[in-house]
């Protein structure tokens, strides 16, 4: 009988306890942000979708060379590429010399699993991680990225 | 209107618990033989969300497969992808540096208390609690934004390498996870005092959902399901890899055999995973993080490979058949979970709805992990 007692005033002294605790938590500072109006710094190493890297001149680091297309898991990434004949000095000489120099750069990120496998394979580091994340459509074609498209209209 | 429908006395009816159920934290569908509260069987139905990873593994080259292993386990992806580099490096012979192999052990650790955090909140809500998972997120999220700051996600971290490291960890990441660790031990007090000592929530644990130590072994549980039914196994201590001979730690065993047991295993398991953490960080040399000499290509000799690591929630064996080409044979991986769950179908047996379901939320199953 008296175990009976004793358990239910334990019982009610663990509720208490936890009551006590809640009470307590009502005056702690808040520590949710209110999304939509107020929205928190990615980090500095936030891994977004890709973007290609400009030089100085403005034009994409890029070099065409499909490293980052061999290195994806899932063949989301597809670039084309012409070659481009240009004239340099070499030891008071003019020499012609071929570059290819990239024509499209097209990101299906539909596919896309955000491993960052491209950017690590690139040797120029011409391909980065983007802080976009507000990503949201009716529409199966707008996460086609085009990033060269992207990195002019940045430039514009 | 037609009448309703009569149960004959002895006769038993079918409930299906899922595939899209809150209790089943994921698409698993149970059906349960009924009689009346009572459950006789339960069939666990699997292959809602299969995806093929072992075919991956062998469809892909070597590093194309790492981030696969974080989509198995989305709450302790460190802890498999870590599996997974010993693995390889062990038949590609890559030595690792050892500010990498620390940098690797607080990860991991780190990762099991987060997982372990949501797993205890999640349970609670089970249970009809909901405060409980408030505050444990907020505590999880101190780790998922240290996470964040160093591997740039949140979840699917993808974070290791063959050999190494992604990137390296800063100061602000050693003095944030200095911080954190007085931080948890005080919310360990909390919980303790919130939960564990709640009368509700010990009488519907106490002595309900018994997996004994013999069903344990039949059924290859591991984890703390196995650790809460008395059996003393860790694969961090008994079969060591990485850096953890180097640490001191405990395995918390609980022989209860209830659910009660497989709870508190992991809350004494949240304090050894802070303890490896502040080891770590004291002990964490300098140095690089990725070996010097690293193959381009990684070409395993042919051969047969297995490593095992002990993942939040249980033991984790990844099987590497290489043929000596650049794509594995054989990638079998070996989920804990899985073995987990099937123990519920004999351990529910003659138990009511409501405690089963209370067990099975101790399994801590995360169903992409049982289902890869």
């Amino acid at each position: 009988m008296g175990a009976y007692f004793n358990e239910i005033f334990r019982g009610l002294q663990s509720l208490c306890i936890g009551l006590g605790i809640t009470f307590k938590e009502f005056f702690q500072p808040v520590v949710t942000v209110p999304y939509p109006y107020k929205t928190i710094k990615m980090s500095e190493r936030y891994r977004g979708h890709t973007e290609l890297v400009e030089d100085e001149s403005g034009n994409p680091k890029c070099v065409a060379c499909g490293m980052c297309q061999r290195a994806c898991p899932s063949q989301s990434i597809s670039l084309a590429s012409k070659s481009v004949e240009y004239e340099v000095e070499v030891k008071g000489e003019m020499k012609t010399k071929k570059k290819k120099v990239l024509t499209k750069y097209e990101l299906n990120f539909t596919t896309c699993s955000l491993c960052g496998q491209c950017v690590e394979s690139c040797n120029f580091g011409a391909v980065t991680f983007s802080k976009d994340y507000n990503l949201a459509s009716f529409r199966k074609e707008d996460f086609h990225f085009d990033l060269l498209n992207r990195l002019k209209e940045r430039n514009s | 209107m037609s009448a309703p429908i009569q149960i004959q006395p002895g006769e038993t009816f079918t409930l299906n618990v899922g595939p899209q159920h809150p209790a089943t934290h994921g698409v698993l569908r149970v059906k349960m033989e009924m009689d009346g509260e009572y459950i006789v069987k339960a069939e666990t139905v699997l292959g809602y969300i299969h995806r093929m990873h072992e075919l991956m593994g062998e469809n892909r080259t070597y590093p194309q497969v790492l981030p696969n292993l974080s989509r198995l386990d989305y709450l302790g992806a460190m802890g498999y992808t870590h599996g997974h580099v010993l693995a390889v490096e062990r038949a590609a012979g890559i030595e690792v540096p050892e500010r990498a192999e620390y940098v690797r052990a607080i990860m991991v650790e780190l990762n099991r208390i987060a997982s372990h955090l949501f797993w205890f909140g999640a349970f609670v809500m089970d249970l009809g609690g909901f405060t409980p998972l408030m505050y444990a997120i907020e505590d999880r999220e101190y780790i998922l934004d240290m996470l964040e700051a160093v591997t740039g996600s949140r979840l699917t971290y993808c974070y290791f390498r063959f050999g190494g490291l992604y990137n390296d960890i800063d100061d602000d990441f050693v003095n944030a996870a200095r911080a954190f660790i007085p931080r948890m031990r005080k919310s360990l007090k909390k919980y303790a005092a919130l939960v564990t000592g709640n009368i509700i929530f010990e009488k519907r644990l106490k002595d309900i959902g018994p997996i004994s130590a013999e069903m344990c072994r039949k059924y290859g549980a591991s984890g703390p399901v196995a650790r809460g039914s008395g059996i003393d196994f860790d694969v961090r201590k008994n079969e060591p890899y990485s850096v953890y001979p180097e640490f001191d730690f405990d395995i918390p065993v609980y022989h209860e055999c209830d659910s009660l047991a497989r709870y508190m295993v992991r809350m004494d398991e949240m304090e050894q995973s802070l303890r490896i953490v502040e080891q770590g960080l004291d002990k964490l040399p300098d140095g690089p993080i990725m070996p010097k000499k690293k193959p381009k290509l990684i070409k395993p000799a042919a051969g047969d490979y297995y490593q095992a690591v002990e993942t939040a929630r249980g033991s984790f064996g990844i099987r590497i058949v290489s043929d000596g080409t650049k794509n594995a044979y054989r990638f079998k991986l070996r989920s804990p979970t899985y073995s987990n769950m099937h123990m519920f179908d004999e351990a529910c047996r003659g138990m009511m709805i409501m405690d089963a379901l209370a067990m099975m939320g101790s399994l801590d199953l995360v169903i992409p992990e049982i289902d890869r």
